[in-house]
């Protein structure tokens, strides 16, 4: 039960683009077709669905203080919490590259559409960015997998949302300035507007 | 990402003409936020109160000079394969100084600003400069563009910041500048507000230079 509270609220009250801006520039990018953002979308969760319960691991065994007692009782004092990002980022290219290398293989007509985006997924803060919240949350490993993978739900609905709206905006007659980026950073906002009647939901 | 190579004459004065549109086009028809869209996330995140968002910019100008200057001096060392992991590296190791530096300095600030600095590492202006300017260009041109850069980046989130302040809390740098009367607007201090001034930027700037996306 509690998972599944753990699941509802990030994906909809901790919304990662409408309450913590995470992954934006993909979001704001890859949002013109919903078929490309579907694609990505998926890649973001099954990444994140990965890469989150692996920091976890790197975190707790490596980095915490005291977490290489495992070693030997004179590694209790030892804390390398100041590698954390260099060694969380690291797990997250490394692991993108692979998912990569593993959508060539299987799928290259999904690969030929995200093309170019893929690598992005490496500098997508929202995978780094669930990483660093999973922290000081203090989650077992059940946890942050299951935080990792409705986090990406998430960003999912976020991303096919904007760019179902994108392509019904085609026919409005938007100001000439303000076509392109600026109507859509407008529409995220209110898109946000409508996402912040979630908090009123007690779990 | 395509590269750019800036032609450089044999030997040129300290601050040359091109010199000089190295470091001002970043700040207004290249804008690396509103015109390239890079760097959003932390640009719109930190931005509710004026201090916070002012130590964010300079850590991000800080770790934009520092890594253009260091993958520029790396550039023909670097194989071509692993570069982005070389470069997240560098830009890695820069974001753990400034962080440790604000957790000793700057220990208030550093808690509000808390994972956006840890995120400066997948800040694409970053990537994006070190990809496109620093892999293929001298170290002292790199420096400028780094610093063009951020400066393009800094005014453009000191501004949100500014007006999310202002009328989020009626205050700019906590201090009280609206009357007591005024009834702050949550809206602002909300990420809505953000992204709605954001838009506004842009809309002005496009209004002003002309420029018309294709939708």
């Amino acid at each position: 039960m509690d998972l599944l509270n753990l699941a509802i609220k990030s994906i909809f009250i901790d919304n990662m683009v409408f309450a913590y801006f995470l992954g934006m520039c993909s979001y704001l990018a890859v949002s013109k077709k919903v078929d490309t953002a579907l694609g990505l979308g998926l890649a973001v969760t099954f990444v994140l669905t990965i890469t989150v319960p692996l920091n976890w691991l790197v975190y707790n065994y490596i980095l915490k203080e005291g977490a290489l007692t495992w070693l030997g009782e004179q590694y209790a004092g030892v804390s390398l919490d100041f590698l954390t990002y260099i060694l969380f980022i690291a797990v997250v290219a490394s692991t993108v590259q692979l998912v990569e290398m593993i959508i060539e293989k299987f799928s290259p007509s999904l690969y030929g559409s995200l093309g170019i985006f893929l690598p992005l997924i490496a500098v997508n803060c929202s995978i780094l960015g669930a990483a660093f919240f999973m922290v000081p949350r203090e989650y077992s490993i059940v946890e942050a997998g299951v935080y990792g993978f409705s986090s990406g739900i998430g960003w999912l609905i976020a991303i096919i949302a904007l760019a179902a709206i994108r392509e019904k905006m085609k026919y409005s007659n938007v100001p000439a300035p303000l076509r392109g980026l600026g109507i859509t950073f407008i529409i995220t906002g209110l898109m946000g507007l409508a996402f912040m009647s979630f908090m009123g939901i007690a779990l | 990402m395509s590269t750019e190579t800036v032609a450089a004459k044999k030997s040129e004065a300290l601050f040359s003409k091109r010199r000089k549109a190295i470091v001002t086009d970043p700040l207004d028809d290249d804008n690396p936020v509103t015109v390239q869209v890079l760097g959003i996330c932390s640009a719109l995140a930190v931005t509710s109160k004026l201090e916070p968002t002012l130590v964010m910019s300079i850590a991000v100008t800080f770790v934009i000079i520092f890594s253009n200057l260091i993958v520029s001096l790396l550039r023909n060392a670097i194989p071509q394969r692993i570069r982005i992991i070389v470069q997240l590296g560098i830009v890695a190791s820069l974001v753990i100084i400034v962080d440790q530096v604000l957790k000793a300095y700057l220990y208030d600030v550093s808690k509000v600003v808390g994972v956006y600095v840890g995120l400066i590492i997948t800040n694409c202006i970053v990537m994006g400069r070190l990809e496109a300017f620093a892999m293929a260009n001298k170290p002292y041109d790199s420096i400028l563009d780094g610093l063009g850069s951020s400066f393009g980046y800094a005014w453009v989130i000191l501004v949100v910041a500014f007006f999310r302040e202002l009328f989020g809390s009626g205050t700019l740098f906590d201090i009280r500048v609206l009357p007591e009367a005024y009834v702050n607007n949550g809206l602002m201090t909300s990420p809505v507000g953000a992204f709605i001034i954001i838009g506004i930027i842009i809309w002005v700037q496009r209004a002003r230079n002309g420029y018309v996306e294709e939708a």
